[in-house]
């Protein structure tokens, strides 16, 4: 056991410093949140570390990935957060990319890793549908195979950013007599094709990052099916598995909790600051002991994964208490900011240039992000599934 | 002991009830708060006309002598359709401020306008540095002859840009957080000096940001004793909790109602999902927080009128109930509904929003933890 950094961890650390340093864009730099992106703005960062090669560190060196060790890795997600760079976008580097290259075809790989390393490619994720939320196996949507391709027909839904996806991958059913889970196959959509519309969902904290999708008779190419027909639910679990590893998002907590303490140390109460009060500083201290233990049990996970174990039903630990931790800060930061977490801060969509925004500039949106992050314990499997699969298969129950 | 309403109170109940089921669906809400002015000015004659805005005044005051129970009762069914008019701030504030502290003249002058529906009141006190501190004030006002001229800045202002008219605090002597020379004062929202700029709330209603720039107000323009404000503002807030406390259990029934209806209805692993015992056991802890909120709404509103120390507690523990209560009931309405419960389609996420900012109204948790405390 040993948690030091050695000296060439430390020498890593100073150049992926200094590259976010000296290349994360400052037109990105004055944008608080992606509901405020142009495409082209959520793109930018993917597109530098592409080019650097450093955009999927999680991958397999032969596919693109830096051969990083964990503590490198650790590293790197530690230094992007404290420098606040935007999120990558999972769907194609987390979710689909991974599927691809275990379960692809010689030919799928080679057409479809470019465009997801390049960013040149957006991906949205066609699981959920209006029946089939936590129990996904139940989903309707019907693949039938016709000569060398397949017709599509049915419905997705909380389809996260469709507005700007050029491909889906979806499951649908291929085989209408089998249970669930050895009927239902995994595809590769091109979301040019025609039969498709995309409609967008607003959320209650008036973004629009979700959508429903509609497929009708969407012809959909043979050789766009991943892996053996009927043998998507293994596929798509393996995305699951990997979507839960990625969630616990402790690097972001952390910035997230000093901006809260930023926040605490403006605001006053009785002319001191409300991170002088001692029932605030407390659940502060509460929430950073949690995301303290997270931390570990994320580095205890991936330390394991490295030795080519997992990631197991373990991860759904990291979902669960990632998911609780980012929701009590933003509740924290909500209730930080006193009376001004009253005022609506319009989204990008809605701006037309003569909003006004009062308050001090850490309040702007602090209510709809406190709002927006109660999706986190709903979506990638709710947390009460996650406890379900904890149950079942960690506990034996 | 007896917990049951009035006749009176009852038939009030159901005037409101049918109003709002006529007039005050979801979609007709989501149209009126999507409206450029941002509430009905029509549906706020109409309550004048059905005798809400006079309910709690006296006969003597040309209301119809009802009390804190009958402004519970309107408050609830205001909750329960998530109404954004201004009953709060114009009948229960305003009006408590001028029934509690106000002088006949004042009264008289000015309680026919709320009772009539011709004037909207909004209650200017708070400000960006106070946080929930009521006698925190840096706006002034300094004497000038016989009155006074004001100064200052207050911030979220609820239902000033509906309003014509403001009750404002202001310090009128002692240094910024004393107790004493906290002053009362009626300003029209149209004086020279006044100066407001508005926007939409998370919840669906409209506030203000009101800057008072050398605004002159006459020595009637005193609610109360100079210097002598910050009591009568502590009750009148503590009237305007109790009835907070009544919208809020309003908001919690029809979440809870909802979500059991869901998760009746929804079916998953090809049972309806309610038959899972870990979202029977949520659905009973929502409904329990929501016994307990009802409780404490009863309790406050019954002893709102004691004296200050009885009121004090009474208030700051409703307050803490709903405040707890409210979070809780409103985030597990949105889990147990999934997805939808994420949607603006849904009312969910508005009585949701809704039940989050009356934490923030008046204090939250933590504010009304410590005042009880001390109160206690």
């Amino acid at each position: 056991m040993d948690m030091s950094f050695s000296p060439e961890e430390i020498a890593f650390r100073d150049e992926v410093r200094a590259f976010i340093a000296d290349n994360y864009p400052q037109e990105l730099r004055d944008l608080k949140t992606r509901g405020d992106m142009t495409k082209e703005q959520i793109l930018m960062w993917h597109r530098i570390l592409y080019k650097k090669g450093w955009i999927v560190p999680h991958w397999p060196v032969e596919y693109g990935g830096t051969g990083w060790s964990i503590t490198q890795r650790y590293i790197w997600n530690e230094e992007c957060a404290r420098a606040e760079t935007t999120p990558l976008l999972p769907f194609g580097l987390s979710m689909v990319g991974p599927v691809i290259y275990t379960f692809g075809n010689e030919e799928q790989k080679k057409r479809f890793l470019p465009g997801i390393l390049s960013g040149d490619d957006w991906w949205c994720q066609g699981y959920s549908e209006p029946g089939a939320g936590s129990d996904l196996a139940s989903l309707r949507t019907k693949a039938v195979r016709e000569g060398d391709h397949y017709i599509i027909n049915g419905s997705k839904t909380w389809t996260t950013l469709a507005q700007h996806a050029d491909w889906m991958f979806c499951l649908a059913k291929t085989d209408p007599d089998a249970k669930a889970q050895d009927a239902i196959s995994f595809f590769l959509i091109d979301m040019k094709t025609p039969g498709i519309t995309v409609r967008p969902i607003i959320t209650m904290d008036g973004g629009h990052e979700v959508n429903e999708v509609f497929l009708e008779d969407v012809k959909v190419p043979a050789e766009n099916l991943i892996g053996e027909e009927n043998k998507g639910w293994t596929y798509a679990k393996f995305l699951l598995g990997n979507e839960r590893s990625g969630i616990a998002g402790v690097a972001r907590s952390k910035k997230a909790i000093e901006r809260l303490k930023n926040i605490a140390k403006a605001e006053l109460v009785d002319g001191e600051p409300l991170l002088d009060q001692e029932e605030f500083s407390t659940k502060i201290s509460e929430v950073e002991i949690d995301l303290t233990a997270l931390e570990f049990t994320e580095l205890r996970t991936l330390a394991a994964e490295s030795k080519g174990q997992g990631p197991g039903p373990e991860s759904s630990i990291l979902k669960i208490k990632g998911t609780e931790i980012q929701q009590r800060i933003t509740e924290l930061t909500l209730e930080a900011v006193g009376h001004y977490g009253f005022v609506y801060a319009p989204h990008g969509h809605e701006r037309t240039g003569n909003e006004y925004v009062p308050g001090p500039e850490y309040a702007a949106g602090q209510s709809q992000n406190y709002f927006n992050m109660r999706k986190t314990a709903i979506y990638g499997g709710s947390n009460e599934i996650q406890h379900n699969i904890i149950a079942k298969m960690v506990l034996g129950l | 002991m007896d917990f049951s309403f009035s006749e009176e109170q009852t038939l009030l109940r159901n005037t409101v009830q049918s109003f709002l089921q006529d007039k005050y669906d979801f979609d007709t809400r989501r149209k009126i708060v999507a409206s450029d002015e941002g509430f009905r000015r029509d549906y706020w004659q109409q309550f004048a006309e059905l005798g809400l805005l006079a309910a709690p005044f006296s006969e003597e005051m040309g209301g119809l002598g009802g009390g804190p129970i009958d402004t519970m009762i309107i408050m609830e069914e205001f909750g329960r359709h998530l109404v954004v008019e201004p009953f709060l701030e114009t009948v229960v504030l305003a009006g408590g401020f001028l029934r509690e502290g106000g002088s006949p003249a004042q009264q008289e002058e000015l309680i026919p306008g709320i009772i009539g529906g011709e004037n909207i009141w909004a209650f200017a006190y708070a400000e960006p540095q106070g946080r929930y501190n009521l006698a925190d004030l840096k706006t002034t006002a300094k004497k000038d002859g016989d009155g006074f001229v004001l100064n200052g800045y207050k911030c979220v202002v609820l239902a000033a840009p509906w309003a014509d008219k403001l009750v404002v605090t202001a310090r009128t002597s002692g240094g910024q957080r004393d107790r004493d020379g906290v002053t009362v004062f009626i300003v029209d929202k149209g004086a020279d000096g006044v100066s407001t700029r508005d926007y939409p709330t998370v919840d669906g209603r409209r506030a203000s940001e009101i800057t008072f720039e050398n605004v002159k107000v006459g020595a009637d323009a005193v609610i109360g004793e100079v210097d002598k404000g910050l009591a009568l503002v502590e009750k009148v807030t503590d009237q305007a909790i109790a009835a907070l406390s009544a919208e809020a259990i309003g908001g919690m029934k029809e979440l809870n109602e909802a979500t059991v209806e869901y998760c009746k209805t929804r079916k998953q692993f090809g049972v309806p999902i309610g038959k899972f015992q870990v979202l029977q056991h949520r659905m009973v802890d929502m409904f329990m927080a929501y016994e307990q909120s009802v409780s404490m709404t009863y309790m406050v509103n019954l002893k709102v009128e004691e004296e200050e120390a009885e009121r004090k507690k009474a208030a700051s523990g409703a307050k803490v109930q709903i405040g707890k209560a409210g979070r809780f009931v409103g985030q597990q309405a949105v889990q147990l509904h999934g997805g939808m419960g994420m949607t603006d389609e849904l009312s969910v996420g508005h009585y949701f929003k809704r039940l989050t900012m009356i934490d923030t109204q008046f204090g939250n948790v933590d504010h009304h933890l410590k005042r009880y405390s001390s109160a206690a």
